[in-house]
């Protein structure tokens, strides 16, 4: 193995030639985009580099509460980001339902892949935990992001059918089965097309990342296969738990249509 | 069988007293917007009143568990209703929500005919008209065989020769086997050939005919 490239400042200003193209490629085309791919560039330069003095420093502490307090800000960030893209009002059950299935699904899959996949120890050692979390939680939150808004528009627009269903004496999980299968299908497909097109048609960043850093391509292989697996079952299982918990939201406890 | 007492619903109904009787057909008539489907959907507890109470045999719907309910007293709204599938997919889907065993296939080819519907069983189902739809619609709720069948305007999307005709054989069915029968028409001469007896809404209130 050759030693790693390590990038200087300077290298690291050079690539942003690339956004100079881009500008003079918007200003001769006429879009107006300039604005945004500036402000892009620049909140994305300054995100991660205070979010690599933030790891630095975590690393550096070892404090299984700062490990910790990092997980409830993604998780609490990732809920919150879930509210903001839903193409419809949520209600306050609905809400809940998102917390709880975000919660359960990405806490339960983060813990099986930390301790019996990887094995690490110190339980809290934030180099694989943080990392990992976030993986799990970002996936997890786009699948939920896509699966509320088929579970909304579904609910909206297939209500007669729904109900049509009730009429004829079905519980409100037969009767919205339709609807939740489509939720749970648009909410996992992302996940597992990147799956099929993974190492042919791409190379997966978390991989790459690790290869250019000087690690094995077996050993990146072995971490990305693994990741893949636990991102497929943290998004699976949340967004089970959501289609399920979150289709029952729409019935009240006389098992009707609710109104609102 | 159903027992109204002085229920009120939104601005749409109120009815102090209101009795629809065992294996009767009981045909409900009104203008359009009077509230008849908001009746047919309390029977079918798809609503609950706001006020007062209704009794099902004596019981009152909310001690009753609605599921195993709308089981026995089977709504079919005014526009038919297809699922995803074949004819036979959804003649049978009623009995499968209620996890009934499935009929052999010479008793889904008899309602077929009873619904005067000649296709084919395995066809999909999406490609019917609007009136055949609805005509499968019904076959669903007659292969269930429940207590009371509740039908909202089950003629509106037939044409007019095969209207009574299936309307006849609703009303046949359910004397011969001695079902009760509850249907919201838009026609007062199918009430006043059919209907035992005939409720008219109006103005929120349920009026019995004399005829």
């Amino acid at each position: 193995m050759n030693g790693i490239i390590d990038l200087s400042l300077l290298q690291v200003a050079a690539a942003y030639i690339f956004i100079v193209i881009l500008m003079v490629i918007l200003k001769v085309k006429g879009i107006a985009r300039e604005k945004e791919v500036l402000i892009a560039s620049i909140r994305m330069t300054l995100q991660l580099i205070l979010v690599g003095y933030v790891l630095v420093y975590l690393f550096e502490s070892m404090n299984p509460f700062l490990t910790i307090l990092v997980l409830l800000i993604m998780e609490s960030f990732a809920i919150y980001n879930i509210f903001q893209r839903a193409n419809r009002p949520l209600n306050k059950a609905l809400k809940q339902v998102v917390a709880l299935s975000m919660l359960l699904g990405t806490l339960s899959s983060l813990l099986f892949f930390l301790f019996v996949v990887i094995q690490i120890s110190p339980w809290y050692d934030p180099q694989y935990f943080i990392p990992i979390a976030g993986m799990l939680i970002g996936n997890s939150m786009t699948g939920i992001s896509l699966g509320i808004n088929r579970l909304l528009d579904g609910m909206t627009e297939q209500k007669y059918r729904v109900e049509s269903a009730l009429m004829l004496g079905a519980s409100p999980k037969q009767a919205a089965k339709e609807v939740v299968d489509s939720a749970f299908d648009s909410a996992i497909l992302p996940t597992i097309n990147s799956m099929m097109g993974m190492g042919i048609v791409f190379l997966p960043g978390m991989m790459t990342g690790q290869i250019l850093s000087g690690v094995s391509p077996v050993t990146a292989i072995a971490y990305q296969i693994a990741i893949m697996l636990g991102i497929l079952g943290s998004v699976s299982l949340t967004v089970i738990i959501f289609v399920q918990l979150g289709s029952q939201s729409f019935f009240n406890e006389r098992d009707q249509l609710k109104t609102d | 069988m159903f027992t109204f007492e002085n229920v009120r619903y939104k601005n749409i109904l109120r009815i102090s007293d209101l009795t629809i009787h065992e294996k009767e057909i009981t045909c409900i008539v009104g203008e359009s917007g009077s509230g008849k489907t908001t009746l047919l959907r309390m029977l079918n507890h798809l609503i609950s009143p706001d006020k007062g109470s209704i009794a099902f045999r004596g019981e009152d719907l909310l001690t009753l568990d609605p599921i195993s309910l709308r089981r026995r007293v089977v709504m079919l709204p005014q526009a038919p209703v297809i699922f995803k599938g074949s004819l036979e997919d959804n003649l049978t889907i009623g009995l499968k929500f209620s996890e009934k065993p499935l009929p052999a296939e010479s008793t889904l080819k008899k309602v077929m005919q009873r619904v005067k519907l000649k296709k084919e069983l395995r066809e999909d189902a999406e490609n019917l008209s609007g009136g055949e739809k609805q005509r499968l619609a019904l076959g669903r709720i007659l292969l269930m065989e429940p207590e009371v069948l509740l039908l909202d305007e089950p003629s509106s999307a037939l044409d007019d020769d095969t209207e009574s005709l299936i309307i006849k054989t609703f009303v046949d069915y359910a004397k011969n086997n001695e079902k009760t029968l509850v249907m919201v028409t838009h026609s007062k001469s199918l009430a006043k050939n059919f209907g035992d007896r005939i409720l008219e809404v109006k103005g929120g209130s349920v009026y019995e005919w004399d005829h």
